[in-house]
C-alpha cells in the first residue's frame, strides 16, 4: 500500500542529500575528533567544525562554539534547563517560567527540578496557545532563573512573540530558553535580533537523522552539564562525538536556511488547500490552534461528533497522529488541546496533519475525500450526532455512567 | 509498511469498516446508553424483546475502531437470544468473538457489555412500570 506520510511533527525522512553527506563519517572516516595526534582525528574534527558552523548560522548564532551536540532535543531542553538550575543552586529560591504546553522534555525536566525546591510558574494562554505577554512579565521576579517558552508548538502549530518574549527577558535580566524544534526549517528565527540565550534543535525534525541534536548557548551563559566525563563540548556535555549524527545535522542544517522561504510558501499553499477544502467541505469542524500565527505545515482540527482513532482508520494509508486518548497508550487526550481549553468530546475527535517535502496537492486532494467520507459515514453512527442535531448539547448531556474507570 | 489497521484483527476491521445493525430499533423496548464523550466513548444500543427473546438490536457509537466493532459484534451476538443468555454475554465473550483486541482496547469491549446490560435492564424496567404489580 503507498503510504502518504502526513505526520512530519512527528519526524521526517532523512534527505538523500543529508545521507550522502554522511557516508563519510560513516564509513572510511572514523576518527574520534578529540585525537589530535592523527590524521584520523583531524579529519573528523574538520567534519565536526564545519558542522558546528552550518548549525550556528540557521540559528544565526555569532560563533560555531556556542552550538552544543547533543543526543537530541530532549537532551538540549534537559541541558537548557537543569543546566542553568544547577548553575544557580546557591540560590536559596529558583523560579522558572514556562507554559503549560511546552514539549515533555520541558515540561518534565522542570517537574524533576520541583524536586529540587525549584519553582514552576506557567505563564497564560490565550485559547490560541499564545503567551500573554503581561502576565509573562508579571511572573518574572529576583528569583527566576530561566524562561523557556517554545517557538512553535507540536500539535497545534501556534507560533509565539518570540522577540518579545527575548525582550521582556533581557529588560528583567533573565535567561531565555526556547525550543525551537518544530519551527526550524519552517519559520525564521535568529538568536541575537530575537535575545535568545538557548535555543534546542533536532536533527530528525529537519530531514536530519535521529538521535542527534543541539543546544545554542550564549556566550558566558554557565550551565552545570549533565552528563560527566572527558570534558567535551566546552565541558557542557561530554561524551565522544557522534560524528555521523553531527555532519547529517549539519547538512540538515544548511538545506533548511538554504531551502526555509521557497518551502514554507510551499507547504503553506498546501496546508491552505487542506484547510479550506475541510472547511468548505465538511460541517461543524473546528481548528485548534492560531488562526494565522501557526506553522506553515501544521493543521490541527477537531471533526465534532466523531473520535479520533476511528478517523484515522478511515484514512486508510495516510499516516496521520490524533489528540485522541485511543491513539495513546496512557489513554489520555493531549494535554496541549486541554490546556487551550478544547472540550473533551472535540480534543477525542482531533486530527493532527504535518505536511512536509514529500507532501503534493494530489495527496493533500486524496486525504480530503478520505476524510469528507470517513467522517460522514462516522457520523452516521454517532450518537453524539443525532443528540446534537435534537439540541441536545453534549459537554452538558447526561450519560448513564464511565464505562472506565478514568 | 505498518499502520493504525496492523493493530487489529481482520474481523475487528471487517465489523468497523461494515458495522452490523446501525442504528436505533423501531419499537424499541429496551434502551441502554453508557460511555461519556469526556472519556471518548459512548454507545447506544437499542433492543426490541418480545416473549423473552431479543427479536432485533442496533447501535450507534461514538468511539475508536475497537469500540464500533464490539458495538456491532454485541449486536449480532444478542439477536434470537433469551434475555437468559444475553446476560451470560461478557466482554471476553465478545472480545473472543473478534479475534481478540490490542491490549489497550480490551477496555472497549467493556463497553459494549455494559450497553447490553444496560438496555435489558431499561427493558426490565419499562416491563415492571407498566405492568401493575402483582
Amino acid at each position: 500500500m503507498n503510504l502518504i506520510y502526513m505526520d512530519h511533527h512527528a519526524t521526517t525522512p532523512l534527505d538523500a542529500e543529508v545521507l550522502a553527506a554522511m557516508m563519510p563519517a560513516l564509513t572510511s572516516e572514523y576518527g574520534n575528533p578529540s585525537s589530535n595526534t592523527h590524521a584520523y582525528g583531524h579529519a573528523a574534527r574538520y567534519m565536526v567544525d564545519s558542522a558546528r558552523a552550518q548549525v550556528a548560522q540557521l540559528v544565526g548564532a555569532p560563533r560555531p562554539d556556542d552550538i552544543i551536540f547533543t543526543s537530541g532535543a530532549t537532551e538540549a531542553d534537559n541541558l537548557a534547563l537543569k543546566g542553568i538550575a544547577h548553575a544557580k543552586d546557591y540560590m536559596p529560591a529558583r523560579n522558572i517560567v514556562t507554559l503549560a504546553i511546552e514539549h515533555k522534555a520541558v515540561l518534565d525536566a522542570a517537574r524533576r527540578l520541583q524536586k529540587e525546591n525549584v519553582e514552576i510558574r506557567f505563564a497564560a494562554i490565550d485559547p490560541y496557545g499564545v503567551v500573554d505577554l503581561d502576565d509573562l512579565a508579571a511572573k518574572i521576579d529576583k528569583n527566576t532563573i530561566l524562561i523557556s517558552i517554545q517557538t512553535a508548538n507540536s500539535e497545534i502549530g501556534t507560533i509565539q512573540p518570540i522577540r518579545e518574549i527575548g525582550v521582556i527577558a533581557k529588560k528583567h535580566g533573565v535567561p531565555f530558553h526556547t525550543d525551537a524544534v518544530q519551527a526550524l526549517g519552517r519559520y525564521e528565527i535568529d538568536v541575537m535580533r530575537d535575545h535568545i540565550d538557548m535555543l534546542s534543535i533536532s536533527a530528525h525534525k529537519m530531514y536530519g537523522p535521529k538521535g542527534i541534536g543541539a543546544l545554542y548557548v550564549r556566550r558566558g551563559l554557565k550551565l552545570t552539564p549533565i552528563i560527566d566525563g572527558g570534558g567535551h563540548e566546552r565541558n557542557m556535555r561530554s561524551g565522544t562525538l557522534n560524528v555521523p549524527g553531527i555532519v547529517g545535522l549539519g547538512k540538515a542544517a544548511e538545506i533548511a536556511k538554504r531551502d526555509l522561504k521557497s518551502e514554507s510558501e510551499r507547504l503553506l499553499k498546501l496546508r491552505n488547500r487542506l484547510e479550506d477544502g475541510i472547511l468548505r467541505r465538511i460541517e461543524h469542524v473546528r481548528i485548534n490552534g492560531h488562526p494565522t500565527n501557526r506553522l506553515p505545515n501544521n493543521l490541527n482540527v477537531a471533526f465534532a461528533y466523531v473520535e479520533g482513532e476511528s478517523l484515522i482508520l478511515a484514512c486508510r494509508g495516510v499516516a496521520l497522529s490524533s489528540g485522541s486518548a485511543c491513539t495513546s497508550t496512557s489513554l489520555q487526550s493531549s494535554y496541549v488541546l486541554k490546556a487551550i481549553n478544547v472540550p473533551d468530546f472535540l480534543a477525542h475527535g482531533s486530527l493532527r496533519f504535518g505536511l512536509g517535502k514529500s507532501n503534493s496537492e494530489e495527496h493533500v486532494d486524496i486525504v480530503l475525500d478520505l476524510l469528507e467520507k470517513g467522517v460522514r459515514r462516522l457520523r452516521e453512527m454517532s450518537p453524539l450526532y443525532d443528540m446534537a442535531k435534537e439540541g441536545v448539547s453534549i459537554e452538558s448531556a447526561h450519560f448513564s455512567r464511565h464505562a472506565r474507570g478514568k | 509498511m505498518m499502520d493504525a489497521w496492523d493493530d487489529y484483527s481482520e474481523k475487528v476491521m471487517d465489523h468497523y469498516e461494515n458495522p452490523r445493525n446501525v442504528g436505533i430499533v423501531e419499537k424499541a423496548n429496551g434502551t441502554g446508553v453508557v460511555g461519556n464523550p469526556a472519556c471518548g466513548d459512548v454507545m447506544k444500543l437499542t433492543i426490541r424483546v418480545e416473549n423473552d427473546i431479543i427479536v432485533d438490536a442496533k447501535f450507534k457509537t461514538f468511539g475508536c475502531g475497537a469500540a464500533i466493532a464490539t458495538s456491532s459484534m454485541v449486536t449480532e451476538m444478542v439477536k434470537g437470544k433469551s434475555l437468559a443468555d444475553a446476560l451470560e454475554i461478557s466482554n471476553r465473550g465478545v472480545m473472543e468473538a473478534l479475534g481478540g483486541l490490542p491490549k489497550v482496547k480490551r477496555h472497549c469491549s467493556v463497553l459494549a457489555e455494559e450497553a447490553l446490560k444496560a438496555a435489558i435492564a431499561d427493558y426490565e424496567k419499562n416491563r415492571r412500570d407498566i405492568s401493575p404489580a402483582a
